[in-house]
């Protein structure tokens, strides 16, 4: 039952992780921009966090480089199961613009595995919230498939929705 | 671009000079002109006029580091370190060569012998 | 009392950027600071190797999202001082106009940052839908609410029509009555002084020295601003840099607040003033030589220097970006003070790390 109380508030009210790669800023200003009233992403029971641990969903601006790459696998390896990672903006996306330059190894799904994508150069606030949203069903499928023991959750045996 | 050239050994007395005359470090700017010679700019500013001085080097006669003159140079003197390959003794805060770059880029990016654009070991 | 070392950063709530602060505390006071970064660094300006300098100008736009149209203005300005382009009047005005509308809607972020960087989260979310409004008129006029493509070489891509520029004046007028309405809470407000009188103290001197630009600079004392020079239409207008005499947070507060209302006044007079005419000169050749160009950021002074050798890609571009200059003096700002006033401090510089590491 424990189980079910904690799957269910998670879908209904998840929280976000927000972690800069390389970006120029314009996705991350964005980002913010959807916590604030005119956008306000917290009327669908989304929060903003800044601990990994606590967070369901883990948004992700920008182009990897070889430094940070080290800090977003610790990010993601710190979340809990299930995860779902959001990659906003071009550069997540592919590197954009950066894509040739020295230090960057590309997009977010060179590092991990990226759930939904979210263009634009920036991307755009309402982009943002729908691409949540999307992230959102896929977290609840996975939710559903997920089996948890002593508050730990393990993988099932189907693990992809 | 008015630039005064200088040497390397009247580098620091240069700056001290300015220092003394209130100027602000600006910032400094590093050229590689050919495999092994650099050109360093070092860009000062009073009263919204910049000044210049501008002195050649090479990989193997390193430039003695301002920061004991200016503190501020010692971000961009690192910076020229890991992108250039150049080195300055006496440096206040000496990131060796990891203040932008890990392990994976060693060659310096800038200079004109740089491996391919994009460095192997990013796969 | 034992030394201990804490780990400030690279992910961190209150700043959204990735910077490191290595901090060494003795009980709650801090000895000595150590930054790090290297996690945002792309290496742009070795860009300028794969594209030609026109399409550099969509590169250095992405130094940092805030500012993208001042970066592209300097690029553009230091690009035609070499090829001795003149662009037209009208060009120089509109490039004011985006540009102070840039400035308004960075003052605008950092004070909400700021205020939620002492927990007055509610203060936070007022700043932050006022620059909505400006953000819609970047979004109306440019096409795109964060990244304002306008700049090419040699002027503009875009123009204001009589009636964009109405609208602009219309929605800046309710901005300032909106933002009088927070000078009590922001300025006046007991907790506000408490949390930011006084720390991170730098002398007109000291700050000089460690080559401090921007609010940093004037909020110690220094009248130092580039729009003295006199870039594209700023001569032609009244203008008188915001000075604060203390040195703290507070007063880098206060001036950034006060250059909100700069920016609104400017853009009045340049809309009074605006001639009509061509919006971009005509590009011809390839530039050639080195050049140097300087522009007031939000957060201070760029600075950029090109060479080029007369080829279709510039041989060195070199950004000085104004948060590049004002690290230093958060080495001399944080010792001495609490752990828990560092994000105030930090934040008191206006950090931008991309623009920084580029």
């Amino acid at each position: 039952m424990f189980e079910q109380i904690t799957r269910g508030s998670r879908v209904k009210s998840p929280w976000l992780l927000h972690y800069d790669c390389s970006s120029c800023n314009g996705c991350d200003i964005e980002v913010i921009a959807c916590l604030t009233p005119v956008y306000d992403i917290e009327r669908f029971g989304i929060i903003n966090v800044g601990n990994p641990l606590h967070a369901d969903i883990l948004l992700v601006t920008g182009a990897v480089n070889h430094r940070n790459r080290k800090v977003l696998e610790n990010l993601y390896e710190q979340m809990p199961h299930p995860r779902v990672v959001i990659a906003i903006g071009s550069c997540a996306l592919s590197g954009g613009v950066f894509r040739e330059a020295y230090n960057v190894v590309g997009g977010v799904d060179k590092v991990i595995a990226v759930d939904v994508y979210v263009p634009g150069c920036a991307a755009k606030p309402e982009a943002i919230i729908d691409g949540v949203l999307l992230g959102l069903e896929k977290f609840k499928k996975l939710s559903n498939n997920w089996r948890g023991v002593g508050g730990i959750f393990r993988e099932a045996e189907t693990n992809e929705s | 671009m008015r630039a005064e050239t200088i040497t390397p050994d009247q580098l620091v007395g240069a700056c001290a000079r300015m220092k003394a005359e209130g100027f602000r470090f600006v910032t400094m700017t590093c050229t590689a002109m050919d495999e092994n010679s650099f050109e360093l700019l070092y860009h000062f500013d009073k009263n919204l006029e910049l000044s210049t001085l501008r002195l050649t080097t090479s990989k193997d006669s390193p430039v003695h580091s301002i920061t004991a003159v200016y503190f501020a140079a010692f971000l961009v003197e690192n910076e020229i370190q890991d992108l250039f390959g150049l080195r300055f003794p006496g440096l206040a805060l000496d990131y060796n060569r990891t203040l932008y770059l890990d392990e994976e880029i060693r060659d310096a990016p800038f200079c004109k012998n740089a491996a391919a654009e994009k460095n192997t070991a990013a796969e | 009392m034992p030394v201990s070392t804490i780990p400030f950063g690279p992910q961190h709530p209150v700043l959204p950027e990735p910077i490191h602060l290595k901090l060494t505390v003795e009980d709650e006071v801090i000895k000595e600071v150590v930054p790090a970064l290297g996690y945002v660094h792309r290496g742009l300006e070795k860009l300028a190797g794969t594209r030609d300098f026109h399409q550099m100008v969509q590169i250095v736009e992405r130094v940092c999202g805030i500012c993208s149209m001042m970066h592209a203005m300097c690029y553009c300005e230091c690009v035609e001082a070499m090829m001795g382009i003149e662009t037209p009047p009208r060009a120089r005005y509109l490039r004011l106009i985006w540009s102070e509308l840039n400035r308004l809607h960075s003052h605008l972020l950092w004070l909400g940052l700021f205020a939620d960087s002492f927990g007055f989260e509610s203060l936070f979310m007022q700043f932050w839908k006022i620059r909505e409004k400006v953000m819609d008129l970047q979004e109306a006029t440019a096409g795109n609410r964060v990244i304002v493509s306008v700049n090419v070489i040699g002027g503009l891509r875009r123009d204001l029509s009589p009636e964009q520029q109405q609208t602009i004046l219309n929605i800046l007028d309710r901005v300032e009555d909106e933002m009088r309405l927070l000078e009590k809470p922001l300025l006046g407000d007991y907790t506000v002084m408490k949390r930011t009188k006084g720390k991170g103290i730098v002398s007109a001197a000291r700050a000089l020295e460690l080559g401090c630009v921007g609010p940093t600079l004037r909020g110690s004392g220094v009248a130092q601003d580039m729009r003295q020079l006199g870039y594209e239409a700023y001569g032609d207008l009244a203008f008188e840099p915001r000075v604060e005499k203390d040195g703290d947070c507070y007063s880098r507060l206060k001036v950034r607040y006060r250059e909100v209302f700069q920016s609104i006044d400017l853009i009045r007079q340049a809309m009074e003033k605006i001639p009509a005419g061509e919006i971009a000169a005509v590009v011809k050749g390839r530039p050639e030589g080195e050049g140097l160009a300087r522009v007031e950021q939000p957060r201070g002074e760029v600075f950029y220097y090109v060479k080029a050798d007369g080829k279709k890609y510039l041989e060195r571009i070199r950004i000085r970006t104004p948060t590049f200059a004002n690290v230093p003096v958060l080495l001399a700002m944080l010792p001495g003070m609490c752990l828990s006033d560092v994000p105030v401090i930090v934040l008191s510089i206006d950090p931008c790390i991309s623009c920084t590491e580029r």
